[in-house]
Parts: structure tokens; sequence; C-alpha cells
């Protein structure tokens, strides 16, 4: 189960003003906490500082990793952005994101082809949101070949069904656990993965929704997640689903996080 | 009043077939059309913004308020329709061109029809043009224009340029998860709701019904 922390985002309390000041000792801080809380992968995302994003997304990629022997995930709705900023990355890193709509492909492929990193495709289109199941795996097969055909390898593809609220409507949730379970069976060798926190929107008690959606996910194939490692609780439950799904040998990590008081 | 109350709670309570119930009945009684909607049908829905605002309900019982609004919205519209609806204001209302997100414009959208306001919604991918071709049509007093993503977040400067630029004296207003006020002032947008609660109020505020 891959980790990415979500915690270094422009649009999260005290991230921007930390960025335009330049703060790398709070900046490395959260990236070194989110390492040591289980994070395979550090998303970075200064969108929200618009025309300075690009220079300031540079300054705290360079500053993470010379602090996480981890790579970054680079997340920004910007193609500039990533152009700029994938060459200085260090090791494999992943964009956040790809999407099926023609413009925002044709100017990422190139970028991908020559360095290679892990990409997450986002099940959106230039018809736009998906709805159904259906939509989210029309998108999503659509996406795999498309990306294959271009050389990407199966297994730098991670699938991300996009996570709408279930407060807006309640066949949200089964419509992404569906998309998840049929892409993880139709295309062998791809990862899904969720930002998860959307599932939430316009509820009290956002983190309860959260942490049973992402156990739910899990069962039906998710391979990965965005979200945040510094919850206790979250990594706990993912850790603990991931031995009843069989997929930790003899409870090898499980036993490992309760020595570490990762239960406590 | 009595009556109206009783429609004002059930679209509280979200329960459309009372409301559909009552308001037949209120009519029935010639109650005039304009009071069962400003009496019952907003007096319901401002109670359920007020309860929003301050976290006490939340996204699912905005919707239901909203859908038992619209069942007594039905009955009310072909004789609102006939006598003319007297609305608070008109309101053009679209996520920017390049962006198909739509969930907040949309719970907008609702909220300001609660409140009174005529509300013509122009969807997503929203080209500039079609703000100002339809605030000129329809004589909208205010367009609210959403964006969620920092890469069309400009589209809302485009818009409102555009709306200036073709001397519509229109009052703007944004909104999206990543827009500040800080943004709003950048671009010269005359509001700038955080949620779909605060829209409404800066809604009111701005045509002079605050």
């Amino acid at each position: 189960m891959l980790v990415v922390g979500e915690r270094i985002n422009s649009s999260r309390k005290g991230i921007e003003p930390a960025v335009r000041g330049r703060n790398a000792e709070l900046i490395t801080k959260e990236a070194k906490d989110q390492v040591d809380a289980g994070a395979h992968v550090i998303d970075v995302n200064t969108a929200t500082l618009m025309d300075e994003e690009v220079e300031s997304l540079k300054w705290a990629v360079q500053i993470i990793q010379d602090s996480v022997a981890v790579p970054i995930c680079i997340d920004s709705p910007n193609t500039v952005a990533v152009a700029e900023v994938l060459p200085l990355c260090k090791g494999k890193a992943m964009i956040n994101s790809i999407t099926a709509e023609k413009e925002r492909y044709a100017k990422l492929i190139p970028l991908i082809q020559e360095h290679k990193p892990n990409v997450v495709g986002l099940c959106m289109d230039d018809r736009g949101m998906p709805d159904s199941a259906e939509d989210r795996i029309r998108i999503a097969s659509g996406l795999i070949r498309r990306l294959t055909s271009d050389g990407v390898p199966i297994g730098d593809i991670y699938i991300d069904p996009v996570v709408t609220p279930v407060s807006t409507d309640t066949r949200y949730g089964m419509a992404v656990l569906e998309a998840i379970e049929a892409i993880m069976e139709g295309f062998p060798g791809v990862h899904t993965i969720c930002g998860l926190s959307n599932v939430s929107y316009g509820l009290p008690k956002r983190k309860q929704v959260n942490q049973m959606f992402l156990v739910m996910a899990m069962t039906k194939g998710l391979d990965a997640a965005i979200l945040d490692p510094c919850d206790r609780r979250i990594m706990a439950n993912l850790i603990t689903t991931i031995i009843l799904l069989g997929r930790d040998k003899f409870c090898m990590n499980y036993l490992a996080a309760f020595r570490q008081g990762k239960f406590d | 009043m009595a009556g109206l109350e009783e429609i004002s709670l059930m679209v509280q309570e979200g329960n459309f077939k009372e409301v559909e119930r009552l308001t037949q009945e209120a009519l029935d009684k010639g109650r005039l059309a304009q009071d069962i909607l400003n009496g019952g049908l907003i007096a319901g829905m401002s109670v359920i913004g007020e309860r929003f605002k301050r976290n006490e309900c939340f996204v699912p019982a905005v919707l239901l308020a909203a859908r038992a609004m619209k069942a007594g919205m039905a009955l009310l519209r072909p004789i609102l329709t006939d006598t003319g609806i007297e609305f608070i204001g008109k309101v053009v209302l679209g996520t920017v061109k390049g962006d198909q997100h739509d969930i907040g414009k949309n719970l907008v959208g609702m909220m300001l029809e609660g409140a009174g306001f005529e509300v013509i919604d122009l969807g997503t991918d929203t080209p500039s043009e079609k703000f100002v071709e339809t605030v000129r049509e329809k004589k909208a007093d205010i367009v609210g224009i959403s964006a969620l993503l920092t890469t069309t977040m400009p589209q809302m400067k485009t818009t409102i340029e555009a709306l200036k630029s073709a001397e519509l004296t229109v009052k703007t207003m944004i909104g999206g998860a990543l827009v500040t006020q800080r943004f709003a002032d950048e671009i010269n947008a005359d509001g700038f709701g955080k949620d779909a609660a605060v829209a409404v109020e800066k809604a009111k505020e701005l045509i002079g019904k605050g």
C-alpha cells in the first residue's frame, strides 16, 4: 500500500505563508514528520500561489529532497509547473495528475515519456466530472490504453477514480468502489489511488467517513492513497486492513507497528 | 399566517410531500401564491440557510429542503408566471471556461433560489462571452462566477474584465475552494462567498437587501 503524504499543500492552513516566507524549517519538518509516520512519497502542492507557484514549487521540492529520502509527488493542475519541476526530482517522482482532457494530456505526455515518473491518471475528460461507476471505468480504460500505447509501463499508472462527496449524492460511494474493483480486475498491473477526503465534504466528523472509506476502498483493491499519515487513526486502520486482506505475511508489518507504538 | 408557518416547517424538514399538499391546500383556501412563496417556502429555506451557516445542519439537509421547496414551487410557478413573480434579484451563475466542477456552484444556486433570487445557471465550462451575453439579455443584477482550479481562476478575472468592458453594471461575485478575499480584491470582484450561506448574504448585500 503506497502512502502519499498530503500535508504540504498551500491550500492547507499555515502552508501558504510558510512557502511565501521560504520557511524551510517548517516545510522540512512537515516532510520528515510524514516520512516518520509512514509516507512513501511526499506530495507537494503550491498551486494557490498562482503566479509564484512554479518558483515556490522548485524551492519546496529542493529543500524537501535535501531532508528526506523519499520521492516527490508534483501536485499541480499547471502543466508548466510539472515541466519545470520534474527535471529537478531525484529518484522516481510522481505527477498528480494527467487526465483524459485533450489539452492537458498532450502537454504532459512528452514530459512523462522523457522523465518516466509514476503518473496519477485522474478520471476526467472534456465532458467533465464522472458521475457513475461506468463513467469512471470508461475514462480510466481510455486513459490506460492511451498511456500504455504512448509507452508508459502499466505499473507506473495510478488511476484516481475521482472521489465525489456522498453528501450531495449517496450513490457516489459505491460508484467509486465499483470503479476501483473493475479497474483493478480489468487491467492487471495498474494501480488505483484516491484523494479520500472529498468523500466527506458537507458532512460533520469528516475523519470518521474518510477512515471507513479508505478501508472499504482497500477491500476493492485500492493500493495507494493520498492522505495525512500524521493522522494516527487512519494509519492504524490502514496497517490493520493490510493484514485482513492477506497482504501482510505473518502479520510482520502489523506487529512492527505495534512495537513502534503506532496503535497507542 | 396560519398554514404558511407549517409549510415553512415542512420545507425545513425536507418533507416534499407535505409541502406539496399544504401548498395546494393554501392555494385552495385562496392564499396568494406570492405570499405562500415568501411566507412558506422562502421562509423555510432561510432557516435552513442560517442553520447551515452555523454548522447546525449539513449539505444533505440543504438538498432535502431545496427539493421540498421545488415541490411547492412546481404548484406556484404556473400562477406566478401569469401574475409575474417578485424575485428579490436576478443572478447569472456559472463555472468558468476550462473548469468542470459544479458541486459548490449548484449548492450556491439552490441557496440563492431559496432566498428568493431568480437564478440562471449556465453550467460548467462557461466562456466569458457567454456570461456577458446572458447578463445583458436577462438584465441580471449579479453574476456569480465559480472556479475550483488555480489554472482556471484567472478566467474569473477575464470574465469580470469582459463584463466591465461591455459596460454592464452588474455586480460580480466569485467563489471556489481555493478562492480567497485577497484574490477577489485583486481581480476587482464585488463580492466573495467562502461558502454557500455566505454567498447568499453577500448577494443580498450587493443588491441592498442585506
